[in-house]
């Protein structure tokens, strides 16, 4: 019974999560200016962080969460480093 | 190592899926706003619904189900929580930051102006009591 409750709130956890991330990536495609992409992106990757997480309750395994961190990891040093090309034209001055 | 849902009571499984589904929710929600909010400085609020109650009710929810699962104290989830919670300001406010810039070399309406405004731009005496 508590296999069926989590597992199917997992299912519906996983599928807000893909449909979050493909509501930002139209926003990437179609965004008017670049910053509106920037943030695209870091909604994508905030979203996949959470999708591992998930995975990782479903599936029952600890290895997902080390992924998750990498990613946010990464991914907010992308996104600072998009920031600053956006501002000044060049990453490492 | 692999913690199967099988014999989790029946508390600890309704709160976990609970919060799954909060978190869930919410990136969602941040999401729908993100892409119908109008002006840009609008639309960098919305994406924070997700990174704070998003990422809090998922990482919530592993630690409770590892906790229960495992049955010994799993928290390092929140090294996740605590990373994107600090982070999360410091892109938005870069990124409000270059997107400002962007609009004041562009020289689009709409946008404030910088604080030292010169003596032509200077706002009038009756709109002092308006402004304060």
């Amino acid at each position: 019974m508590s296999a069926v409750i989590i597992y199917t709130a997992v299912a519906i956890a996983q599928f807000m999560l893909v449909v979050a991330m493909a509501i930002a990536a139209v926003r990437m495609f179609r965004g008017p200016r670049a910053q509106d992409r920037i943030i695209g992106l870091d909604t994508i990757y905030i979203n996949a962080m959470l999708l591992l997480v998930t995975f990782g309750i479903g599936t029952g395994r600890v290895i997902y969460f080390e992924a998750a961190l990498v990613i946010g990891l990464l991914g907010f040093v992308s996104t600072v480093a998009l920031a600053k090309f956006l501002m000044r034209g060049e990453v490492i001055e | 190592m692999i913690y199967p849902a099988v014999d989790l009571p029946l508390p600890v499984a309704f709160a976990v899926a609970f919060f799954l589904l909060v978190g869930a929710a919410l990136a969602l929600i941040g999401a729908i706003g993100f892409l119908r909010l109008p002006s840009f400085y609008e639309r960098l609020h919305a994406p924070a619904l997700g990174t704070s109650w998003g990422i809090g009710g998922i990482m919530l929810a592993s630690m409770i189900y590892f906790t229960a699962a495992s049955s010994r104290l799993v928290i390092h989830e929140i090294l996740i929580g605590i990373f994107v919670t600090f982070t999360t300001p410091i892109t938005f406010m870069l990124l409000a930051r270059a997107a400002l810039h962007r609009d004041r070399t562009a020289r689009s309406h709409g946008v404030p102006r910088k604080y030292p405004i010169g003596p032509e731009e200077r706002p009038r005496e009756d709109d002092e009591s308006q402004a304060s």
